[in-house]
């Protein structure tokens, strides 16, 4: 039986998925196949291909959707069987592996993607698609920022104004204004507040603030990313391609001791509380009452705005920046998509071309209008901005005024991403599980140092 | 011989014996083939693959013993062997007791065939499925388990998010999948033991935790070894359960070997170093196997 193992993992899928290979997706007679990930952006973008097919009669766009944790699977045997599309959604967390692996064209060589500017863009999102080598491996699409999501009633009924979290600060020491309001909304189940005596941390029926887990997946993005660079920290010496680590830094490691212990003072879910390994998102933590606020991303806006409690009564929820810290700033992790073109396409002057009119006004705009994720071009930003505050009366301005006011951090591109997220990540579950303490990750950053002298 | 054959009007007959080897191999063509293109060629390509660096995309580049030098090395790929063995000990231990008692019921209780029949339902859900039930059951907050565990008054269980309970609570989800299963397979091997000796044992006033001792278990033992080797073989190779319910969390405590080689070779293109892996888990199953055939005897009976 072990026989099948070796078969499934070295020639079994080459033979079995190669063989499927004939009824594979590779886009002919001018069909070119597009995925993404995201079930909320299908809709916009299926306005932007009848635009592009209207407009180029010849070709048309099939737009496939899977889930994320799929999506990458199937991509990654679609590039092994042939079977990958024309053009796909691609993160940054990826795509520095796939270039190594040789499974995307350079932009640059292709006709209609070979002028994109980098000025068109929000500042600092085109580079970040430019590889080692300099060749730009994505047009850009969209951008993303973290803001506090939080619920009005609850603000309501601790006696909180929602004005206070426009200027919240954080430190390291005491946790600042921020670990106070934390403190004050966090509810046990005899009805005591966090801040009050007598209360028990060890029965909380509402947590201050929301977990998304320990952050080994994405730095800590919707975690601790945004605390830990308003005290100045980075990721890497440079980004991107960074090769040198700084975990072992205090500004990380005391801002992680203050961050996980909010756990240990029960203000923030334990990791068996928000299911481990198969955790719950802050969404479904707001909407069961399990926390008051918590850090998410502007790609769940339209997700929040459309939650609604066990009755099916609406939520109010409203949106703050993140938190100023130790350097008198916020911050907020600066992350963008791109769309990419495959080696494996057989047509890459037409699959250009969809990029192309992808990174362009008309569809970004049309992307803005459908108000679900930021569009990589400044113009289309404001009509998101724009659509939240007419159609959803929801103040999107705590994500962009981070882009305005140039507080945010680019995701940390390198290489070896794979191998990084496979340390990293049980390495600091175990920080927040508390089965480890926080200098252990002095140890996992030399580990991390390591990876780019062995394996380059 | 010889002579008779050529003086034998009708000389037919050693042509006929070809043709059965012919037939014969047309008949175990089939198998044959795919026991040659989907197992023995996989392996010997599997063990070649694991003296080279693989990435799937680029041919494979032969880099000697590297990968078993990193995989000594490996405090995770160590980790993750005496995670299984861990897990192999309660699912193994569990699901034989379990199965043990449930095949001496069916057979000295009951003649019932949907009874019988009940006991196989778990097995006719997949292990995805049977992850994803138990997954929502289990769910710390809102899964019925735990609602039920809380409304006696008691602490909710983290049952897969805790390392002291996953590697049981997925141990006890596969057992319940396929403790039928090896009944069924038990219940055969009882059905041969005569039924003259459990009379032989009555007469002699023996009782029935006497005769299931001094009869059953003995002459079971055949049995009882070759359901031993196949359950033995298959608990090291779990998967599915841990994929789906845990991903190998929290921190590396249910990072079995089979979900690490996994990870490995998809999630991080190393193909070289996870097939290494999978020439180790080969190396241990073999050695298992071998060992087990020889303590429990398995080719021969004390029926004779």
């Amino acid at each position: 039986m072990t026989r099948r193992l070796l078969a499934a993992a070295a020639a079994l899928t080459l033979t079995l998925l190669t063989a499927c290979g004939g009824a594979g997706t590779g886009g002919r007679d001018g069909t070119i196949e597009y995925w993404l990930w995201d079930s909320g952006q299908q809709p916009g973008y299926q306005k932007c291909a009848d635009a592009f097919q209207h407009q180029n009669p010849g070709l048309r766009i099939n737009i496939s959707q899977y889930g994320w944790d799929s999506y990458w699977s199937k991509l990654t045997s679609g590039f092994i069987a042939d079977t990958a599309p024309d053009v796909f959604t691609d993160h940054l967390a990826r795509f520095a592996q796939y270039v190594d692996l040789k499974v995307l064209r350079p932009l640059d060589d292709l006709g209609p993607t070979s002028d994109i500017q980098d000025g068109d863009y929000q500042q600092g999102l085109a580079e970040l698609w430019k590889g080692q080598d300099g060749k730009r491996y994505g047009a850009p699409k969209d951008w993303d920022t973290v803001a506090l999501f939080y619920d009005k009633a609850a603000l309501t009924a601790a006696g909180v104004d929602p004005a206070q979290l426009q200027n919240l600060s954080w430190n390291p020491q005491d946790g600042g204004t921020f670990e106070k309001l934390v403190a004050h909304l966090t509810i046990d189940s005899n009805g005591v507040r966090g801040d009050e005596p007598g209360f028990d941390k060890t029965r909380v029926k509402t947590h201050g603030l929301a977990s998304e887990g320990a952050g080994g997946g994405g730095w800590g993005q919707t975690q601790w990313s945004a605390f830990a660079a308003s005290a100045g920290w980075q990721v890497t010496d440079k980004n991107p391609w960074g090769t040198h680590f700084n975990l072992d830094q205090p500004a990380l490691q005391d801002t992680l001791t203050w961050y996980f212990g909010l756990k240990d003072k029960g203000y923030l879910p334990t990791y068996a509380e928000i299911g481990g390994s198969n955790s719950i998102g802050t969404d479904k933590q707001i909407q069961s009452g399990i926390a008051a606020m918590g850090i998410s991303g502007s790609w769940m806006i339209s997700t929040f705005s459309k939650l609604t409690d066990a009755n099916g009564n609406k939520l109010d929820i409203a949106i703050a920046p993140t938190p100023i810290g130790p350097t008198g700033k916020r911050a907020s992790m600066f992350n963008g998509l791109a769309d990419s073109v495959t080696t494996l396409s057989k047509q890459p002057e037409n699959a250009a071309k969809w990029v192309k009119f992808m990174s362009g006004e008309q569809c970004q705009d049309l992307i803005g209008q459908s108000g679900v994720v930021f569009p990589a071009r400044p113009r289309a930003t404001d009509l998101a901005i724009a659509y939240n505050k007419t159609e959803r009366q929801l103040d999107v301005t705590p994500f962009t005024n981070q882009v305005r006011d140039k507080t945010t951090f680019l995701f940390p591109v390198t290489t070896n991403a794979a191998d990084i997220t496979a340390l990293l990540q049980p390495r600091l579950d175990a920080v927040y599980i508390g089965s480890k303490p926080v200098s252990s990750l002095t140890g996992l950053n030399n580990q991390l140092n390591d990876l780019f002298k062995v394996a380059q | 011989m010889a002579l008779s054959a050529t003086t034998r009007p009708d000389s037919t007959r050693p042509a006929k014996k070809r043709d059965d080897t012919r037939l014969a191999l047309l008949f175990i063509a089939p198998a044959l083939i795919g026991f040659l293109v989907f197992m023995v060629w996989p392996t010997l390509r599997g063990i070649y693959l694991s003296f080279t660096k693989f990435n799937l995309l680029t041919p494979p580049e032969f880099n000697g013993l590297d990968n078993y030098v990193r995989m000594v090395q490996d405090p995770v790929f160590w980790n993750s062997m005496r995670v299984t063995v861990y897990y192999v000990f309660v699912n193994i231990v569990l699901q034989t007791a379990i199965a043990l008692v449930i095949a001496v019921m069916m057979q000295r209780l009951t003649r019932r065939t949907w009874l019988r029949g009940a006991v196989l339902t778990p097995y006719l859900v997949s292990n995805v499925v049977a992850a994803m039930v138990f997954l929502w059951i289990l769910d710390y907050q809102l899964g019925i388990g735990n609602t039920v565990i809380a409304a006696l008054g008691l602490d909710r269980i983290p049952f897969l998010s805790s390392d002291a309970w996953v590697i049981p609570t997925i141990a006890a989800i596969n057992v319940w999948r396929h403790v039928g299963y090896t009944a069924l397979l038990i219940f055969a091997g009882l059905q041969t033991i005569p039924e003259t000796m459990y009379e032989a044992g009555r007469m002699d006033g023996a009782s029935e935790p006497r005769m299931f001792r001094s009869i059953t278990v003995p002459l079971l033992r055949p049995v009882l070894g070759l359901v031993l080797i196949i359950t033995v073989v298959g608990s090291f190779q779990v998967f599915d359960t841990v994929a789906i319910a845990t991903r190998g969390g929290p921190v590396d405590s249910s990072r079995v070997l089979q979900y690490y080689i996994y990870d490995v070779a998809f999630g991080r293109f190393q193909f070289g170093y996870a097939s290494a892996m999978s020439v180790a888990l080969l190396l241990v199953l073999v050695i298992i196997t071998f060992v087990q055939y020889r303590v429990t005897r398995a080719d021969s009976s004390d029926l004779n």
